[in-house]
Protein backbone atom coordinates (compact mmCIF):
# COMPACT_ATOMS: atom_id res chain seq x y z
CA UNK A 1 0.00 0.00 0.00
CA UNK A 2 1.23 3.75 -1.05
CA UNK A 3 1.83 5.41 2.47
CA UNK A 4 0.28 8.59 3.15
CA UNK A 5 -2.50 8.33 1.23
CA UNK A 6 -5.20 10.90 2.80
CA UNK A 7 -7.47 9.81 5.97
CA UNK A 8 -11.22 10.41 5.03
CA UNK A 9 -14.17 9.56 6.14
CA UNK A 10 -16.69 7.76 3.65
CA UNK A 11 -19.04 10.98 3.13
CA UNK A 12 -16.38 13.42 2.71
CA UNK A 13 -14.28 11.02 0.19
CA UNK A 14 -17.37 11.11 -1.62
CA UNK A 15 -17.77 14.74 -1.73
CA UNK A 16 -14.05 15.13 -2.80
CA UNK A 17 -14.49 12.41 -5.48
CA UNK A 18 -17.35 13.88 -7.19
CA UNK A 19 -15.83 17.43 -6.88
CA UNK A 20 -12.77 15.62 -9.02
CA UNK A 21 -15.49 14.43 -11.73
CA UNK A 22 -16.30 17.53 -12.24
CA UNK A 23 -19.49 18.35 -10.31
CA UNK A 24 -20.09 21.96 -9.62
CA UNK A 25 -23.64 21.91 -8.33
CA UNK A 26 -25.05 20.54 -5.14
CA UNK A 27 -28.38 20.57 -3.50
CA UNK A 28 -29.04 18.77 -0.13
CA UNK A 29 -31.01 18.60 3.22
CA UNK A 30 -29.07 17.44 6.24
CA UNK A 31 -29.69 14.12 7.45
CA UNK A 32 -27.50 11.87 9.90
CA UNK A 33 -25.83 9.44 8.50
CA UNK A 34 -24.68 11.42 5.35
CA UNK A 35 -24.70 14.98 7.29
CA UNK A 36 -21.06 14.92 6.54
CA UNK A 37 -21.08 14.94 3.02
CA UNK A 38 -23.12 18.57 2.50
CA UNK A 39 -21.05 19.97 4.68
CA UNK A 40 -18.06 19.01 3.18
CA UNK A 41 -19.33 20.35 -0.08
CA UNK A 42 -20.22 23.38 1.78
CA UNK A 43 -16.77 23.95 2.59
CA UNK A 44 -14.91 22.76 -0.66
CA UNK A 45 -17.80 24.34 -3.36
CA UNK A 46 -16.79 27.86 -2.91
CA UNK A 47 -12.94 26.57 -3.45
CA UNK A 48 -13.92 25.08 -7.27
CA UNK A 49 -16.40 28.09 -8.19
CA UNK A 50 -18.80 25.43 -7.49
CA UNK A 51 -22.37 25.48 -5.38
CA UNK A 52 -23.38 24.39 -2.55
CA UNK A 53 -27.08 24.77 -1.83
CA UNK A 54 -28.71 23.53 1.71
CA UNK A 55 -31.91 23.74 0.21
CA UNK A 56 -35.64 23.49 2.46
CA UNK A 57 -36.35 20.49 2.37
CA UNK A 58 -35.22 17.14 0.01
CA UNK A 59 -38.06 17.51 -1.89
CA UNK A 60 -36.75 21.44 -3.10
CA UNK A 61 -33.40 19.74 -3.65
CA UNK A 62 -34.50 17.19 -5.96
CA UNK A 63 -35.82 19.39 -8.18
CA UNK A 64 -33.26 22.24 -7.80
CA UNK A 65 -30.74 18.73 -9.14
CA UNK A 66 -33.44 18.94 -11.75
CA UNK A 67 -32.92 22.63 -12.69
CA UNK A 68 -28.96 22.29 -12.74
CA UNK A 69 -28.74 18.65 -14.15
CA UNK A 70 -31.17 20.34 -17.90
CA UNK A 71 -28.60 23.22 -18.28
CA UNK A 72 -25.99 19.89 -18.83
CA UNK A 73 -23.74 20.45 -15.70
CA UNK A 74 -22.50 17.90 -13.45
CA UNK A 75 -24.87 17.93 -10.43
CA UNK A 76 -25.59 15.95 -7.28
CA UNK A 77 -27.89 15.48 -4.21
CA UNK A 78 -27.25 13.10 -1.02
CA UNK A 79 -30.29 11.82 1.50
CA UNK A 80 -30.63 9.09 3.72
CA UNK A 81 -33.50 6.68 4.23
CA UNK A 82 -36.60 8.69 4.84
CA UNK A 83 -35.09 11.72 2.27
CA UNK A 84 -34.49 9.73 -0.11
CA UNK A 85 -37.84 8.51 -0.18
CA UNK A 86 -38.88 12.39 -0.88
CA UNK A 87 -36.39 12.45 -3.73
CA UNK A 88 -37.85 9.98 -5.36
CA UNK A 89 -40.92 12.17 -7.11
CA UNK A 90 -37.74 13.97 -8.58
CA UNK A 91 -35.96 10.92 -9.71
CA UNK A 92 -39.22 9.58 -11.52
CA UNK A 93 -38.83 13.14 -13.29
CA UNK A 94 -35.25 13.08 -14.12
CA UNK A 95 -35.78 9.61 -15.73
CA UNK A 96 -38.87 10.73 -17.49
CA UNK A 97 -36.50 14.48 -18.65
CA UNK A 98 -33.52 11.64 -19.64
CA UNK A 99 -31.41 14.25 -17.27
CA UNK A 100 -27.99 12.73 -16.05
CA UNK A 101 -27.13 13.30 -12.31
CA UNK A 102 -26.13 11.46 -9.09
CA UNK A 103 -28.20 10.56 -5.92
CA UNK A 104 -26.75 9.40 -3.32
CA UNK A 105 -28.82 7.11 -0.23
CA UNK A 106 -26.80 6.69 3.03
CA UNK A 107 -29.16 4.30 3.89
CA UNK A 108 -30.22 4.28 7.93
CA UNK A 109 -32.48 2.06 9.42
CA UNK A 110 -36.56 2.15 8.49
CA UNK A 111 -39.53 2.20 8.16
CA UNK A 112 -40.50 5.41 9.12
CA UNK A 113 -38.17 7.36 10.71
CA UNK A 114 -36.71 4.59 12.07
CA UNK A 115 -33.44 5.48 13.51
CA UNK A 116 -29.69 6.47 12.56
CA UNK A 117 -28.03 3.27 12.13
CA UNK A 118 -26.75 1.31 9.26
CA UNK A 119 -28.85 -0.31 7.16
CA UNK A 120 -29.78 -1.98 3.76
CA UNK A 121 -33.37 -1.83 3.89
CA UNK A 122 -33.69 0.40 0.88
CA UNK A 123 -32.76 -2.18 -1.82
CA UNK A 124 -36.31 -2.71 -3.27
CA UNK A 125 -36.94 1.40 -3.00
CA UNK A 126 -33.77 2.12 -5.26
CA UNK A 127 -33.47 -1.35 -7.28
CA UNK A 128 -37.32 -1.74 -8.11
CA UNK A 129 -38.10 1.68 -8.90
CA UNK A 130 -39.66 3.51 -5.80
CA UNK A 131 -40.95 6.19 -7.81
CA UNK A 132 -43.80 6.06 -10.35
CA UNK A 133 -43.84 5.21 -13.78
CA UNK A 134 -41.76 2.06 -15.97
CA UNK A 135 -38.40 3.30 -14.85
CA UNK A 136 -34.24 1.65 -14.37
CA UNK A 137 -31.83 3.84 -12.98
CA UNK A 138 -28.18 2.05 -12.47
CA UNK A 139 -27.12 1.88 -8.56
CA UNK A 140 -23.64 1.30 -7.30
CA UNK A 141 -22.92 -0.08 -4.25
CA UNK A 142 -19.30 0.48 -2.91
CA UNK A 143 -18.05 -1.66 -0.01
CA UNK A 144 -15.20 0.08 1.29
CA UNK A 145 -13.97 4.03 1.35
CA UNK A 146 -11.90 3.52 -1.62
CA UNK A 147 -13.84 2.33 -3.45
CA UNK A 148 -16.81 5.02 -3.08
CA UNK A 149 -14.45 7.01 -4.77
CA UNK A 150 -13.96 4.95 -7.88
CA UNK A 151 -17.49 4.53 -7.86
CA UNK A 152 -18.34 8.25 -7.32
CA UNK A 153 -16.49 8.81 -10.48
CA UNK A 154 -18.14 6.55 -12.64
CA UNK A 155 -21.51 7.30 -11.39
CA UNK A 156 -21.25 10.52 -12.82
CA UNK A 157 -19.43 9.12 -16.52
CA UNK A 158 -22.86 6.10 -16.82
CA UNK A 159 -25.14 9.18 -15.75
CA UNK A 160 -23.77 11.56 -18.78
CA UNK A 161 -23.18 8.42 -21.06
CA UNK A 162 -26.81 7.40 -20.52
CA UNK A 163 -28.74 10.69 -20.26
CA UNK A 164 -30.10 8.85 -16.39
CA UNK A 165 -30.00 9.81 -12.94
CA UNK A 166 -27.15 7.02 -11.04
CA UNK A 167 -27.53 5.99 -7.26
CA UNK A 168 -25.13 5.48 -5.39
CA UNK A 169 -25.91 3.32 -2.19
CA UNK A 170 -23.98 2.84 0.89
CA UNK A 171 -25.11 2.95 4.71
CA UNK A 172 -23.85 4.44 7.71
CA UNK A 173 -21.18 2.45 8.29
CA UNK A 174 -19.67 3.37 4.87
CA UNK A 175 -20.47 6.63 5.06
CA UNK A 176 -19.02 6.95 8.80
CA UNK A 177 -15.52 4.80 8.41
CA UNK A 178 -12.32 6.45 7.47
CA UNK A 179 -9.64 4.96 5.71
CA UNK A 180 -6.97 5.66 3.50
CA UNK A 181 -7.70 6.82 -0.05
CA UNK A 182 -6.01 7.97 -2.75
CA UNK A 183 -8.29 9.89 -5.67
CA UNK A 184 -7.09 8.83 -9.17
CA UNK A 185 -6.78 11.29 -11.98
CA UNK A 186 -10.09 11.78 -13.40
CA UNK A 187 -10.56 13.06 -17.04
CA UNK A 188 -13.55 15.30 -17.36
CA UNK A 189 -14.94 15.49 -20.85
CA UNK A 190 -16.10 18.29 -22.51
CA UNK A 191 -18.71 16.58 -24.28
CA UNK A 192 -21.11 18.78 -26.10
CA UNK A 193 -24.50 18.07 -24.58
CA UNK A 194 -26.78 18.97 -27.86
CA UNK A 195 -30.21 18.74 -25.42
CA UNK A 196 -28.76 21.20 -22.66
CA UNK A 197 -30.76 23.85 -22.09
CA UNK A 198 -27.65 26.81 -22.49
CA UNK A 199 -30.27 29.74 -24.01
CA UNK A 200 -31.37 29.43 -27.32
CA UNK A 201 -30.07 32.58 -28.81
CA UNK A 202 -28.38 32.13 -32.45
CA UNK A 203 -29.87 28.42 -31.90
CA UNK A 204 -33.11 26.47 -32.13
CA UNK A 205 -35.09 26.50 -28.86
CA UNK A 206 -34.66 22.70 -26.72
CA UNK A 207 -37.37 21.52 -24.20
CA UNK A 208 -36.77 18.89 -21.44
CA UNK A 209 -39.78 17.97 -20.42
CA UNK A 210 -41.14 14.80 -18.80
CA UNK A 211 -44.88 15.66 -19.57
CA UNK A 212 -46.46 14.19 -23.21
CA UNK A 213 -50.10 13.99 -23.34
CA UNK A 214 -50.52 11.79 -26.46
CA UNK A 215 -50.32 8.18 -25.44
CA UNK A 216 -49.28 7.44 -28.68
CA UNK A 217 -45.70 9.78 -28.28
CA UNK A 218 -45.84 8.64 -24.43
CA UNK A 219 -45.40 5.00 -25.65
CA UNK A 220 -43.06 5.77 -28.44
CA UNK A 221 -40.86 8.16 -25.72
CA UNK A 222 -40.77 5.06 -23.10
CA UNK A 223 -39.49 2.81 -25.94
CA UNK A 224 -36.52 4.73 -26.25
CA UNK A 225 -36.17 4.95 -22.55
CA UNK A 226 -36.79 1.24 -22.42
CA UNK A 227 -33.68 0.59 -25.21
CA UNK A 228 -31.09 2.63 -22.42
CA UNK A 229 -32.44 0.12 -20.05
CA UNK A 230 -31.70 -2.99 -22.14
CA UNK A 231 -28.21 -1.16 -23.20
CA UNK A 232 -27.28 -0.53 -19.15
CA UNK A 233 -28.44 -4.05 -18.19
CA UNK A 234 -26.64 -5.69 -21.50
CA UNK A 235 -22.96 -3.09 -20.32
CA UNK A 236 -22.87 -2.28 -16.94
CA UNK A 237 -23.53 -5.47 -14.14
CA UNK A 238 -20.72 -5.41 -12.51
CA UNK A 239 -19.59 -7.80 -9.49
CA UNK A 240 -16.68 -9.62 -7.83
CA UNK A 241 -16.37 -13.04 -6.88
CA UNK A 242 -13.91 -14.09 -3.94
CA UNK A 243 -12.80 -17.30 -3.18
CA UNK A 244 -15.43 -18.55 -5.56
CA UNK A 245 -13.29 -21.46 -7.43
CA UNK A 246 -14.03 -24.61 -5.49
CA UNK A 247 -16.62 -23.07 -3.18
CA UNK A 248 -19.33 -25.64 -2.38
CA UNK A 249 -21.33 -22.63 -0.44
CA UNK A 250 -21.00 -18.79 -1.45
CA UNK A 251 -22.35 -16.22 0.57
CA UNK A 252 -24.06 -13.33 -1.41
CA UNK A 253 -23.83 -9.76 -0.55
CA UNK A 254 -23.47 -6.21 -1.08
CA UNK A 255 -22.15 -3.01 0.45
CA UNK A 256 -20.86 -3.17 4.25
CA UNK A 257 -22.33 -6.96 4.87
CA UNK A 258 -20.32 -8.08 1.99
CA UNK A 259 -17.43 -6.59 3.60
CA UNK A 260 -18.18 -8.22 7.31
CA UNK A 261 -18.99 -11.47 5.22
CA UNK A 262 -15.71 -11.69 3.62
CA UNK A 263 -13.88 -11.20 7.20
CA UNK A 264 -16.41 -14.72 7.60
CA UNK A 265 -15.17 -16.33 4.35
CA UNK A 266 -12.00 -16.24 5.24
CA UNK A 267 -12.20 -17.54 8.72
CA UNK A 268 -14.49 -20.25 6.84
CA UNK A 269 -11.47 -21.30 4.75
CA UNK A 270 -8.92 -21.45 7.71
CA UNK A 271 -11.39 -24.03 9.09
CA UNK A 272 -11.28 -25.91 6.22
CA UNK A 273 -14.70 -25.06 4.71
CA UNK A 274 -14.86 -24.61 1.33
CA UNK A 275 -16.52 -21.28 1.46
CA UNK A 276 -16.63 -17.97 -1.51
CA UNK A 277 -17.85 -14.62 -1.81
CA UNK A 278 -20.09 -13.27 -4.40
CA UNK A 279 -20.46 -9.30 -4.11
CA UNK A 280 -22.78 -7.01 -6.44
CA UNK A 281 -21.47 -3.98 -7.15
CA UNK A 282 -24.14 -2.74 -9.33
CA UNK A 283 -27.62 -3.31 -7.67
CA UNK A 284 -29.02 -2.58 -10.72
CA UNK A 285 -28.52 -4.34 -13.43
CA UNK A 286 -28.22 -7.30 -10.76
CA UNK A 287 -25.20 -9.05 -12.07
CA UNK A 288 -27.06 -12.60 -11.80
CA UNK A 289 -25.40 -14.17 -14.76
CA UNK A 290 -22.09 -15.16 -12.67
CA UNK A 291 -24.42 -16.66 -9.49
CA UNK A 292 -25.89 -18.67 -12.47
CA UNK A 293 -22.74 -19.97 -13.66
CA UNK A 294 -21.48 -20.79 -10.13
CA UNK A 295 -24.68 -22.84 -9.73
CA UNK A 296 -24.39 -24.79 -12.93
CA UNK A 297 -20.45 -25.08 -12.24
CA UNK A 298 -21.67 -26.85 -8.73
CA UNK A 299 -22.67 -24.46 -5.91
CA UNK A 300 -24.78 -26.51 -3.47
CA UNK A 301 -26.03 -23.29 -1.82
CA UNK A 302 -26.35 -19.73 -2.00
CA UNK A 303 -26.38 -17.80 1.78
CA UNK A 304 -27.45 -14.44 0.92
CA UNK A 305 -26.82 -11.97 3.99
CA UNK A 306 -28.03 -8.20 4.13
CA UNK A 307 -28.73 -5.84 6.38
CA UNK A 308 -32.52 -5.91 6.03
CA UNK A 309 -35.24 -8.44 6.11
CA UNK A 310 -34.53 -9.70 2.84
CA UNK A 311 -34.78 -7.61 -0.26
CA UNK A 312 -31.71 -9.12 -2.54
CA UNK A 313 -32.76 -12.57 -2.28
CA UNK A 314 -35.61 -12.42 -4.33
CA UNK A 315 -32.88 -11.31 -7.25
CA UNK A 316 -30.41 -14.26 -5.94
CA UNK A 317 -33.30 -16.20 -6.30
CA UNK A 318 -34.10 -15.27 -9.76
CA UNK A 319 -30.63 -15.97 -10.99
CA UNK A 320 -30.07 -19.10 -9.25
CA UNK A 321 -33.83 -20.12 -10.64
CA UNK A 322 -33.65 -23.64 -8.34
CA UNK A 323 -30.55 -24.82 -9.60
CA UNK A 324 -29.34 -24.67 -5.76
CA UNK A 325 -30.78 -23.86 -2.36
CA UNK A 326 -30.69 -20.28 -1.40
CA UNK A 327 -30.85 -19.38 2.71
CA UNK A 328 -31.48 -16.08 4.34
CA UNK A 329 -29.33 -14.28 6.90
CA UNK A 330 -30.09 -10.78 7.61
CA UNK A 331 -30.08 -8.22 10.79
CA UNK A 332 -32.44 -5.31 11.13
CA UNK A 333 -33.20 -2.16 12.54
CA UNK A 334 -30.08 -0.88 11.84
CA UNK A 335 -27.78 -3.91 13.43
CA UNK A 336 -25.04 -4.96 12.13
CA UNK A 337 -24.00 -8.61 11.48
CA UNK A 338 -20.59 -9.76 13.06
CA UNK A 339 -18.36 -11.92 10.98
CA UNK A 340 -18.64 -14.55 13.64
CA UNK A 341 -22.70 -14.41 13.64
CA UNK A 342 -21.88 -14.35 9.86
CA UNK A 343 -19.57 -17.56 10.23
CA UNK A 344 -22.28 -20.02 12.39
CA UNK A 345 -24.60 -19.57 9.62
CA UNK A 346 -22.41 -21.01 7.05
CA UNK A 347 -21.20 -23.73 9.33
CA UNK A 348 -25.11 -24.13 10.38
CA UNK A 349 -25.68 -24.44 6.72
CA UNK A 350 -22.72 -27.03 6.02
CA UNK A 351 -23.74 -29.52 8.21
CA UNK A 352 -21.73 -28.30 11.38
CA UNK A 353 -18.45 -29.08 9.86
CA UNK A 354 -15.24 -28.16 11.74
CA UNK B 1 0.23 -11.44 9.05
CA UNK B 2 -1.36 -9.29 11.93
CA UNK B 3 -4.59 -7.53 12.64
CA UNK B 4 -5.14 -5.27 15.67
CA UNK B 5 -8.58 -4.96 16.33
CA UNK B 6 -8.34 -1.52 19.03
CA UNK B 7 -11.70 -0.53 20.76
CA UNK B 8 -11.11 2.86 22.65
CA UNK B 9 -14.37 3.93 24.68
CA UNK B 10 -15.03 6.44 27.33
CA UNK B 11 -17.28 9.50 28.46
CA UNK B 12 -17.98 11.64 25.12
CA UNK B 13 -15.10 14.59 25.71
CA UNK B 14 -12.40 12.51 26.59
CA UNK B 15 -10.46 11.85 23.85
CA UNK B 16 -11.84 8.63 22.55
CA UNK B 17 -12.58 9.32 18.91
CA UNK B 18 -8.99 11.51 18.53
CA UNK B 19 -6.93 8.94 20.32
CA UNK B 20 -8.59 6.11 17.84
CA UNK B 21 -8.15 8.74 15.43
CA UNK B 22 -4.07 9.09 15.90
CA UNK B 23 -3.62 5.44 15.85
CA UNK B 24 -5.22 4.95 12.65
CA UNK B 25 -3.69 8.22 11.11
CA UNK B 26 -0.10 6.28 12.72
CA UNK B 27 -0.29 3.20 11.34
CA UNK B 28 -1.18 4.83 7.95
CA UNK B 29 1.57 7.12 7.80
CA UNK B 30 3.88 3.78 8.41
CA UNK B 31 2.20 2.30 5.62
CA UNK B 32 -0.04 0.35 7.52
CA UNK B 33 -3.83 -0.95 6.37
CA UNK B 34 -6.00 1.15 8.72
CA UNK B 35 -9.63 1.95 9.19
CA UNK B 36 -11.20 4.00 12.07
CA UNK B 37 -14.87 4.15 12.83
CA UNK B 38 -16.96 5.52 15.53
CA UNK B 39 -20.24 4.56 17.12
CA UNK B 40 -22.33 7.48 16.15
CA UNK B 41 -25.82 8.02 17.73
CA UNK B 42 -27.80 10.54 19.38
CA UNK B 43 -24.98 11.66 21.30
CA UNK B 44 -25.17 14.55 24.15
CA UNK B 45 -21.75 15.77 26.08
CA UNK B 46 -20.95 13.50 29.02
CA UNK B 47 -22.39 10.51 26.86
CA UNK B 48 -20.70 7.76 26.70
CA UNK B 49 -18.65 6.99 23.07
CA UNK B 50 -16.20 4.48 21.52
CA UNK B 51 -14.65 3.83 18.29
CA UNK B 52 -13.19 1.18 16.20
CA UNK B 53 -9.43 1.07 15.11
CA UNK B 54 -8.29 -1.61 12.77
CA UNK B 55 -4.12 -2.07 12.24
CA UNK B 56 -2.96 -4.87 9.59
CA UNK B 57 -0.95 -5.89 7.40
CA UNK B 58 -4.03 -7.29 5.05
CA UNK B 59 -6.44 -5.00 3.58
CA UNK B 60 -8.85 -4.37 6.35
CA UNK B 61 -11.82 -6.85 6.61
CA UNK B 62 -14.27 -5.35 8.84
CA UNK B 63 -13.87 -1.71 10.20
CA UNK B 64 -16.41 -1.92 12.73
CA UNK B 65 -14.78 -4.17 16.03
CA UNK B 66 -16.71 -6.60 17.78
CA UNK B 67 -14.01 -8.64 19.56
CA UNK B 68 -11.16 -6.47 20.24
CA UNK B 69 -7.69 -7.92 20.63
CA UNK B 70 -6.64 -4.46 22.12
CA UNK B 71 -9.44 -2.38 24.28
CA UNK B 72 -8.94 1.14 26.21
CA UNK B 73 -11.72 1.77 28.95
CA UNK B 74 -11.37 5.11 30.19
CA UNK B 75 -14.68 4.84 32.48
CA UNK B 76 -16.44 2.29 34.69
CA UNK B 77 -19.53 1.77 32.03
CA UNK B 78 -17.19 1.31 28.97
CA UNK B 79 -15.25 -0.89 31.39
CA UNK B 80 -17.99 -3.24 32.18
CA UNK B 81 -19.53 -3.33 28.37
CA UNK B 82 -16.33 -4.08 27.10
CA UNK B 83 -14.43 -6.48 29.03
CA UNK B 84 -16.50 -9.29 28.24
CA UNK B 85 -15.80 -8.53 24.45
CA UNK B 86 -12.03 -8.38 24.66
CA UNK B 87 -10.34 -11.66 22.57
CA UNK B 88 -8.88 -13.82 25.11
CA UNK B 89 -5.20 -13.09 25.02
CA UNK B 90 -6.00 -9.57 24.36
CA UNK B 91 -4.86 -6.66 26.23
CA UNK B 92 -7.44 -4.34 27.93
CA UNK B 93 -6.02 -0.58 29.49
CA UNK B 94 -8.32 0.43 32.31
CA UNK B 95 -8.67 3.63 33.60
CA UNK B 96 -8.28 3.35 36.99
CA UNK B 97 -9.34 7.17 37.98
CA UNK B 98 -12.25 6.93 37.20
CA UNK B 99 -13.08 2.91 37.37
CA UNK B 100 -14.68 1.72 40.78
CA UNK B 101 -14.54 -2.10 40.03
CA UNK B 102 -11.68 -3.68 38.34
CA UNK B 103 -11.44 -6.46 35.34
CA UNK B 104 -12.43 -9.84 36.67
CA UNK B 105 -11.16 -11.67 33.14
CA UNK B 106 -7.72 -13.99 34.11
CA UNK B 107 -7.42 -14.92 29.64
CA UNK B 108 -6.75 -11.31 28.66
CA UNK B 109 -3.95 -8.88 29.81
CA UNK B 110 -5.14 -6.19 32.03
CA UNK B 111 -3.46 -3.00 32.62
CA UNK B 112 -4.43 -0.86 35.60
CA UNK B 113 -3.52 3.06 35.15
CA UNK B 114 -4.93 6.06 36.71
CA UNK B 115 -4.57 7.89 33.12
CA UNK B 116 -7.05 10.84 34.51
CA UNK B 117 -4.71 11.15 38.09
CA UNK B 118 -1.55 11.07 35.81
CA UNK B 119 -2.72 13.52 33.00
CA UNK B 120 -3.84 15.96 35.93
CA UNK B 121 -0.17 15.65 37.47
CA UNK B 122 1.10 16.30 33.75
CA UNK B 123 -1.47 19.54 33.54
CA UNK B 124 -4.54 18.72 31.66
CA UNK B 125 -7.10 16.18 32.13
CA UNK B 126 -7.50 16.51 28.03
CA UNK B 127 -3.94 14.20 28.38
CA UNK B 128 -5.61 11.30 29.99
CA UNK B 129 -6.67 9.70 26.25
CA UNK B 130 -2.92 10.41 25.77
CA UNK B 131 -1.91 8.62 28.88
CA UNK B 132 -3.93 5.43 28.07
CA UNK B 133 -2.55 5.34 24.78
CA UNK B 134 0.84 5.09 25.67
CA UNK B 135 -0.09 2.75 27.84
CA UNK B 136 -1.63 0.47 25.43
CA UNK B 137 1.36 0.54 23.37
CA UNK B 138 3.92 0.05 25.58
CA UNK B 139 2.24 -3.57 25.84
CA UNK B 140 0.90 -3.82 22.11
CA UNK B 141 3.75 -1.68 19.65
CA UNK B 142 1.01 -1.54 16.78
CA UNK B 143 2.82 2.19 15.78
CA UNK B 144 5.64 4.06 16.88
CA UNK B 145 5.35 7.05 19.30
CA UNK B 146 6.61 9.37 16.81
CA UNK B 147 4.32 8.49 14.30
CA UNK B 148 1.25 9.45 16.83
CA UNK B 149 3.48 12.78 17.28
CA UNK B 150 3.77 13.84 13.81
CA UNK B 151 0.00 13.08 12.43
CA UNK B 152 -1.20 14.82 15.51
CA UNK B 153 -1.18 18.54 14.07
CA UNK B 154 -2.80 16.70 10.91
CA UNK B 155 -5.61 15.07 13.15
CA UNK B 156 -5.93 17.87 15.83
CA UNK B 157 -5.38 21.32 13.58
CA UNK B 158 -2.10 22.73 13.03
CA UNK B 159 -2.19 25.18 15.62
CA UNK B 160 -1.99 22.81 18.36
CA UNK B 161 1.88 21.61 16.79
CA UNK B 162 2.73 23.45 19.67
CA UNK B 163 1.26 20.96 21.89
CA UNK B 164 3.08 17.81 20.70
CA UNK B 165 5.71 17.96 23.43
CA UNK B 166 3.12 17.38 26.18
CA UNK B 167 2.22 14.67 24.39
CA UNK B 168 5.29 13.19 23.78
CA UNK B 169 5.50 13.11 27.55
CA UNK B 170 1.62 12.07 28.19
CA UNK B 171 2.54 9.05 26.13
CA UNK B 172 5.72 8.44 27.74
CA UNK B 173 4.20 8.89 31.18
CA UNK B 174 1.21 5.76 30.20
CA UNK B 175 4.12 3.66 28.78
CA UNK B 176 5.96 3.75 32.16
CA UNK B 177 2.86 3.43 34.04
CA UNK B 178 2.22 0.11 31.81
CA UNK B 179 5.71 -1.23 32.30
CA UNK B 180 5.89 -0.53 35.74
CA UNK B 181 2.65 -2.14 36.67
CA UNK B 182 3.15 -5.48 34.74
CA UNK B 183 7.03 -5.58 35.19
CA UNK B 184 8.28 -5.22 31.64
Amino acid sequence: MEPMMTMMKGNEALGEAAIRAGCRFFFGYPITPQSELPAYMARRMPEVGGTFLQAESELAAVNMLLGAAATGVRAMTSSSSPGYSLKQEGISYMIGSQLPCVVVNIMRGGPGLGNIQPSQSDYFQIVKGGGHGDYRMIALAPAAVQELVDLTILAFDLADFYRNPVALVGDGLLGQTMEPVSFPPVKTTDDDKDWALTGAHNRPKRVITSLELNPENLEAHNRVLQAKFAAMEEREARWEEYRCEDAELVVVAYGTSARIARAAVDAARNMGLRVGLYRPITLWPFPGEGLTRLAEQGVRRFLDVEMSSGQMVEDVKLAVLGRARVDFYGRLGGMVPTPREILGQIQELMGGEA
Amino acid sequence: MYTHEVLIAGFGGQGVLTAGQLLAYAGNLEGQHVSWVPAYGPEQRGGTANCSVVISDQPVACPLVSEPTACIVLNQPSLEKFEPMVQPGGTLVVNTSLCTTRPKRTDITVVPAPATDLAVELGAIRFANMVALGALLAVVPMVKTESILEVLPKVMGEDKAQYVPINREALKIGMEEARRVLMV
